[in-house]
């Protein structure tokens, strides 16, 4: 069959004979592993060729989009002089500070608002409303009421964070496997405990579907509040750098957003790996 | 330590859509059932799928109310599910973040008054029993259907209720796990005095582990029989209690119990 992803998806689990055999075939778990990243690395490869050479041979205009090596050089011009860490570091704290209040305040009111019916029929409306109010519409409010420090970008990075989790958190708890509850119930464990031992890890990966949604979103509102008023952070450095004409400069701080939020990414879903091991 | 449980002119509705229309009605799946189960005794239920059965253990368990009726656990009435009744469901409902060990542990915490190593220790004894010493640390989706299911009855064993109530606990199960498993489950309740409900469409299966077989006919549910087993259940080596001709005769009298029921709604519609 053709390596597809219908092929690939159904195909049985070898058996411990199957993977003996396969093994003296010379195509172990492992070799399968190395070449999927081998790929993956070339995927990078061709990429990085293609903004390098393209500017070289003139397809773009130089000026706008730089070789990546020059991009590279003012990264590192950064990173020696100190001031990418500054940056980074003002950036870390608004969407880590952010991401951490909302999952905080989240996670308990979201399991609240399942578990009494009531309460989550009385909300959800409200809810779809704030949730589908795209962040961003609401900075120049939180400006207004928080003016441009700190406050008001942590405070719209957590507002952006909020309600993903919060949905995802509903959603988790007030779709527990009835039958899972039956079996509490016939053990006689009380609601908090039925809610610690039962619901909430049947809700962890559900929750985890907003968390991560929520990680990504930290780093977007938080650009775009830096761009808007700051004197730190890579939102800042992109517009600071674009203002001046320091265009290899504002390439090489728009490469750290992305890793940055390849981080963040990567590092939830491996949170999110270790939370659900039993998984299939 | 065991209890008797009586069930006096039980109903249960159900509402339901319609086939023809959208409206909401009134499905009367139990009609006046009455049983009464002795302490201690070993009472398998049989009757047609979807007759009520797993509707009748739900109401024992005290996860449901009936519409009228009343049961009886040792005289006083049932109000709500108790770890006095433990429950073997007819779908496995194990926790799937737990491995087999930790799902009989939970059962073990939520009754309380072991200590951790104590209770790894009980958890460990009971899976044993029901073979899967060597399946501890495996999760229910590394268990198959068979294995997940015995793990499931390992787990109402293990903080030794009053009463057992078992839904085809053995549905999922190949022929010599379920025998082993069946005798395994006699001797059980000989040496506990656990009073057992277990309800089967395997007549064989109601045969050979009740002391009593209640029959229950379908549309409504209700109990059409009891019928006493007495059978010479001395355990002996060339013993094959299932190639008696008692055992033969039990056997077909519950089949034409059954039987009959399968006919008559055809006949029915014959002269209609
Ligand atoms: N929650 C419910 N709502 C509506 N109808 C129900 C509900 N639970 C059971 N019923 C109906 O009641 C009848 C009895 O169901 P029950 O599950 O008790 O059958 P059963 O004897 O256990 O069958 P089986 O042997 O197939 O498990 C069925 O006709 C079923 O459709
Ligand atoms: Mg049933």
């Amino acid at each position: 069959m053709s390596p597809s992803l219908l092929a690939e998806r159904t195909a049985g689990r070898l058996n411990p004979r199957q993977e003996q055999a396969a093994r003296a075939k010379g195509v172990s778990p492992g070799r399968t592993r190395a070449v999927a990243i081998a790929r993956g690395v070339a995927g990078v490869v061709v990429l990085a060729l293609v903004w390098e050479l393209l500017p070289i041979v003139g397809v773009f205009d130089r000026y706008f989009i730089p070789p990546l090596h020059e991009v590279l050089q003012a990264l590192a011009d950064l990173a020696t002089s100190g001031e990418l860490a500054r940056h980074l570091r003002a950036s870390l704290v608004r969407s880590g500070s952010g991401f951490l209040l909302a999952t905080a305040a989240a996670i308990p009111l979201g399991a609240a608002i399942a578990w009494y019916r009531p309460v989550r029929e009385f909300v959800q409306p409200v809810l779809e409303v704030f949730r589908n109010t795209a962040a961003l519409a609401l900075l120049p409010v939180f400006t207004l009421i928080l003016g441009i420090g700190e406050a008001s970008k942590i405070a719209i990075i957590t507002y952006a964070c909020f309600f993903p989790i919060l949905l995802s958190t509903i959603a988790g708890v007030a779709t527990v496997d009835p039958q899972l509850l039956r079996s509490a119930r016939v053990l006689g464990l009380s609601p908090a405990a039925t809610f610690r031992k039962v619901v909430f890890p049947a809700a962890v990966p559900t929750i985890f579907t907003g968390i991560r949604i929520s990680g990504a979103a930290s780093i977007l509102v938080l650009i775009a509040a830096e761009m808007v008023g700051a004197k730190a952070g890579l939102g800042f450095l992109i517009m600071y750098a674009n203002f001046n004409f320091l265009i290899p400069k504002m390439y090489a701080a728009i490469l750290v957003t992305s890793l940055l939020g390849l981080a963040v990414n990567y590092g939830l879903v491996g949170l999110e790996r270790r939370f659900s091991r039993w998984r299939a | 330590m065991s209890s008797r449980i009586e069930l006096h002119d039980v109903g249960q509705t159900f509402l339901v859509r319609g086939d023809d229309d959208r409206r909401l009605r009134e499905f009367v799946a139990l009609d006046a059932l009455s049983l009464d189960i002795r302490a201690g005794e070993f009472l398998t239920l049989v009757g047609p799928s979807g007759c009520g059965k797993s509707t009748v253990l739900d109401l024992i368990a005290g996860l449901t109310q009936p519409s009228s009726g009343t049961l009886r656990v040792d005289g006083r009435p049932i109000s709500g599910p108790g770890l006095d009744r433990s429950v073997v469901f007819q779908q496995y409902t194990l926790l799937p973040w737990r491995t087999a060990q930790a799902n009989i542990e939970f059962a073990l915490e939520a009754k309380g008054g072991l200590g951790k190593a104590e209770r790894a220790e009980r958890a460990r004894t009971y899976l044993g029993l029901v073979g899967l010493a060597n399946f501890a640390n495996r999760y229910p989706h590394e268990l198959s259907g068979g294995m997940k299911q015995r793990v499931a009855i390992a787990r109402s064993l293990s903080y030794q209720p009053e009463v057992l109530l078992m839904d085809e606990p053995f549905g999922a199960l190949d022929a010599q796990t379920r025998e082993r498993l069946q005798e395994e489950l006699v001797s059980i309740w000989e040496r506990t005095g656990t009073t057992v409900v277990f309800i089967t469409h395997d007549i064989e299966e109601a045969v050979f582990l009740g002391q009593r077989v209640a029959v229950m006919s379908a549309r409504p549910g209700r109990i059409r029989e009891v019928i006493e087993i007495e059978l010479d259940r001395r355990p002996a080596a060339d013993h094959d209690l299932r190639a008696t001709t008692a055992f033969a005769a039990y056997r077909h009298r519950i089949w034409s119990l059954l039987r009959e029921q399968h006919v008559a709604p055809q006949e029915v519609a014959h002269v209609a």
